[in-house]
């Protein structure tokens, strides 16, 4: 055993995996929401609403909290974006409405918007509280591809507009990147699906699952039989480190293996490895690392090839990931994995700084790290055969789907949004936005406007 | 060290800070309490004739504001509701384990002569120091015809200082209700009967809310509510009105003040010395906070009057009283502008919301690459303050007075005023 791998499920004892994936942050009690509200300025012009991709009214729905009228806020919320409730957990509120608050200004504590936000709309969810009805039926169908964020907010607000909107998604559950992507101590209790349900609770929306663009349905038979297309697409594919020894056994796509934690029903039953080492730079980057360190992974390293300001993920996550007993090295990339019984056992990094063009090169001096597992987080990309396939062709460019401002597409009637198009920035937040702009095109385009 | 002893209508008192006639004055357990915590004296929770009254269940209210808890307070709690003779013994024991401290006797009973003879002489066998009347309470013990019905009535307050000062060698102080529509009708009939000094404010008539889903007023009992009377820091202002007013007014000179009504700090309580007042009287924020705070209110006392150097509470009270002035004295030429510390400021666009939509349009907000600034338009402003009161930030608008080289001149004297023409023209 000395010198095998040392992947193991059920290192912890069950009390320790509920505590670990308990909620990371607990929701505020009515009290502390009432306090917390207060600190509100209700700014004129305020910076925070212009920090938010979905333009929710933020000092308003903060004074409803503060006036006990929790159904305003929720509503307010709501309205600009119908997931704020996945937002309220797993936005970046540090580098948006928390990272414009004017108290940060006066040398302050920014007022804890994301909080409020989830007091309220945890408020409107715990009453099945439905706030949003159909709009009189207008008889057109429209074909929404992708039940993520994108896909499901446009198709709720299409449905309030009162067209007949029909959701294809390939895998079992709609949610997305909120039922299989975020790290589960931040949507806790299911919340993706209960969100999920609220969404189609305002009637008109059908959910085919199992549905997959390119495999059972194609973008021209979508195009015929519909009066317009949304593609929320997300990110199928997944990138290379185009490394020999990228197919041993233990080195893994950190993005599988989080869809996989998340739809676990019993976390023992996930193997983890003692030392882990993960390699990027982004926000699943940290979710991997403190995910697996929480599995109880005795030392869990994330390698990063240029510094901290370049990486992806806020400060706050980083200081998340620290907190959580992850270490951290920058400018360093992998050059080597080795390999022992067809499985990982140590990788080699080559240093790195930059030149004097500023661009990333090695330094020749390397060093190894032993793993047990080794998590590629290098980011994802769009998988173009899906609906590029036939005939039609719609831009692309850098990888992802050309839309202009409306998000409309290149190909006539098919719009786009989430992470499938260039503009993205790989934001839940982001994603709704794009949802709702282009339900709004859409109708315009509908109805003639 | 300032020295902070106070004597005021004869009652001597190592410090200033007396606790008002309520709830934490009612017996000898919370005033041996107090004393031990520092306070300079106490008035004794208003006694009345036996059989003692009968308080309800449920008796406060209070008014929270934006997390902050007890802005305002209100209770519906009548007089000492213990048997007469037991109050008397433990004032007594009181006052002679405390030689030092102030100890005043606050005194309820109904509207007769020999009422009140019997109970100043019963009074006067505990050595306290004096007697304080309580025409000011405004709920329940004035549907009986006692409290604010008496505070009401300048002729009665006379009347009754009348009898006590003849019954008594007590140094008579008289508690005033702030329910009437000029406080210096019943502070002249105070001086008129002979008081040794007068206490305010007392409560104010209040109901401090409805419950929305009862429709009870609050503090509600059974489903009921009455007027309770209001206090705490939100009556601050209207108590050093009153007192201001007395303290100013010819008829009332030379007449002591005990200053009531919302004091929370030695800030507080250095406002109302400095508006004439000759002790200050406290709480609801001993009610809030317990009687420790006194620690607080006497090193912060001292050390201000050190730093400004005034050595006594004679040095400092009264000196805002000239300054206190109506209206029409104050100077028509005089002019401040409100100018912004743009390095202060936090860009959250209060002071330009509130000055377009409600005053006069003199801050611009400037956009310009996603940056915001607020820019006073000099010309427009008319300096009402508006603006420096919603700043969240301390320091950063002022109000900077721009010299008009002109006169001070009173609006009697002023060339605008429409009477002062017609009089310069006849």
């Amino acid at each position: 055993m000395a010198d095998g791998p040392d992947v193991r499920a059920g290192r912890l004892s069950p009390a320790e995996y509920e505590r670990n994936f308990a909620d990371a942050h607990p929701p505020l009690t009515a009290q502390q929401a009432m306090v917390e509200a207060a600190r509100c300025l209700f700014c004129y012009d305020a910076p925070c609403i212009e920090a938010c991709p979905t333009g929710i009214d933020i000092p308003r729905f903060i004074r409803g909290i503060q006036t006990g009228n929790l159904r305003g806020a929720a509503e307010t919320i709501l309205e600009a974006n119908i997931m704020g409730g996945t937002c309220a957990r797993v936005c970046p509120t540090d580098v948006l409405c928390e990272g414009a608050c004017v108290r940060l200004a006066e040398g302050k504590k920014p007022v804890e918007i994301g909080a409020l936000q989830r007091h309220a709309v945890d408020w409107l969810f715990e009453r099945g509280i439905q706030p949003f009805s159909r709009g009189a039926p207008t008889g057109e169908r429209i074909a929404v591809v992708g039940a993520g964020p994108a896909g499901l907010a446009c198709a709720h607000a299409l449905a309030r507009l009162g067209h007949e909107v029909v959701v294809f998604e390939k895998r079992a559950k709609a949610g997305g990147l909120n039922e299989y992507g975020i790290a589960a101590y931040k949507m806790v209790e299911d919340f993706a699906q209960r969100e999920v349900a609220f969404i189609l609770a305002i009637g008109g929306i059908e959910l085919r699952t199992g549905i997959e663009l390119g495999r059972d349905v194609t973008l021209s038979e979508l195009r015929r039989d519909f009066a317009a297309v949304f593609l929320g697409l997300g990110l199928q594919g997944v990138h290379a480190l185009g490394l020999e020894g990228e197919r041993l056994s233990g080195v893994i796509d950190a993005v599988a293996y989080i869809e996989r934690l998340r739809q676990a029903k019993d976390l023992a039953t996930l193997p983890v490895g003692r030392r882990v080492v993960v390699i990027g730079g982004g926000n699943t980057a940290i979710d991997i690392a403190v995910q697996t360190k929480r599995l109880g992974a005795e030392t869990v390293t994330i390698v990063y090839r240029r510094g901290p300001e370049s990486m992806s993920a806020t400060p706050h996550e980083q200081e998340w990931a620290k907190s959580n007993g992850v270490l951290i090295r920058h400018w360093a990339r992998p050059v080597a994995i080795e390999g022992a019984q067809g499985h990982v056992r140590a990788v080699t990094f080559e240093r790195t700084r930059l030149d004097g063009q500023g661009r990333l090169e090695g330094t020749g001096e390397r060093f190894t790290l032993e793993a047990d597992q080794l998590f590629k987080a290098i980011g994802q990309k769009l998988v173009p055969s899906a609906f590029n396939g036939t005939a039609e062709l719609l831009d692309v460019e850098g990888g992802k789907i050309v839309v202009d401002a409306e998000r409309r597409t290149t190909l006539d009637r098919v719009w786009a949004g989430g992470d499938c198009i260039a503009s993205s920035v790989d934001l839940t937040v982001a994603a709704v936005e794009d949802g709702k702009l282009a339900a709004a095109s859409i109708h315009r385009y509908l109805m003639g406007g | 060290m300032a020295d902070l002893r106070c004597a005021i209508a004869g009652v001597k008192a190592p410090n200033p800070f007396w606790l008002a006639s309520a709830p934490p004055t009612d017996k000898e357990y919370n005033v041996v309490r107090a004393f031990k915590a520092g306070w300079g004296g106490v008035v004794w929770k208003t006694l009345g004739e036996d059989p003692p009254v009968v308080n309800t269940s449920s008796r406060y209210g209070a008014v929270h504001y934006r997390g902050h808890r007890m802005m305002g307070f209100n209770n519906i709690e009548l007089i000492s509701d213990r048997p007469l003779d037991v109050n008397l013994q433990e004032i007594k024991k009181v006052k002679r384990d405390w030689p030092d401290r102030a100890l005043l006797v606050s005194l309820m009973v109904p509207c007769t002569e020999d009422s009140w003879k019997r109970i100043l002489k019963k009074v006067e066998e505990t050595e306290a120091d004096g007697v304080e009347l309580n025409f000011g309470c405004p709920h329940g013990m004035s549907e009986r015809g006692m409290g604010s019905a008496v505070g009401q009535v300048p002729e009665y307050i006379e009347m009754v200082v009348r009898w006590c000062k003849a019954a008594t060698r007590m140094p008579v102080f008289v508690k005033l209700t702030p329910n009437v529509t000029n406080i210096l009708a019943p502070a002249r009939a105070a001086k008129a009967g002979g008081a040794d000094a007068v206490s305010l404010i007392n409560t104010i008539n209040s109901v401090m809310g409805v419950d929305l889903d009862t429709m009870a007023p609050l503090p509600s009992v059974h489903g009921k509510g009455a007027h309770g009377g209001y206090c705490g820091p939100a009556v601050k202002p209207i108590a050093l009105c009153m007192v201001g007013e007395i303290a100013r007014d010819p008829e009332c000179r030379g007449l002591p003040i005990s200053g009531i009504g919302g004091i929370e700090t030695w800030r507080d309580a250095a406002e109302f010395i400095a508006m004439g007042a000759g002790s200050i009287q406290v709480c609801t924020a001993a009610m809030h906070y317990g009687f420790k705070i006194v620690e607080d209110m006497i090193s912060g006392l001292s050390n201000w009057m050190d730093s400004k150097g005034y050595r006594t509470l004679e040095d400092v009270r009264g000196r805002a009283v000239p300054n206190y002035v109506d209206w029409g004295q104050l100077d028509m030429n005089y002019v401040v502008k409100a100018r912004i510390d743009q390095d202060k400021c936090i860009q959250c666009g209060l002071c330009h919301i509130a000055c377009e939509d409600t005053s006069h349009q003199s801050i611009r907000a400037i956009k310009e690459n996603g940056s915001r600034r607020y820019e006073v338009i000099e010309e427009e402003c008319v300096g009402c303050n508006l603006c420096a009161h919603v700043c969240p930030v301390e320091g950063c608008i002022s109000m900077v007075e721009i010299p008009t080289g002109l006169p001070y001149t009173t609006w009697a004297e002023d060339p605008r005023n429409p009477q002062r023409i017609a009089k310069a023209a006849e």
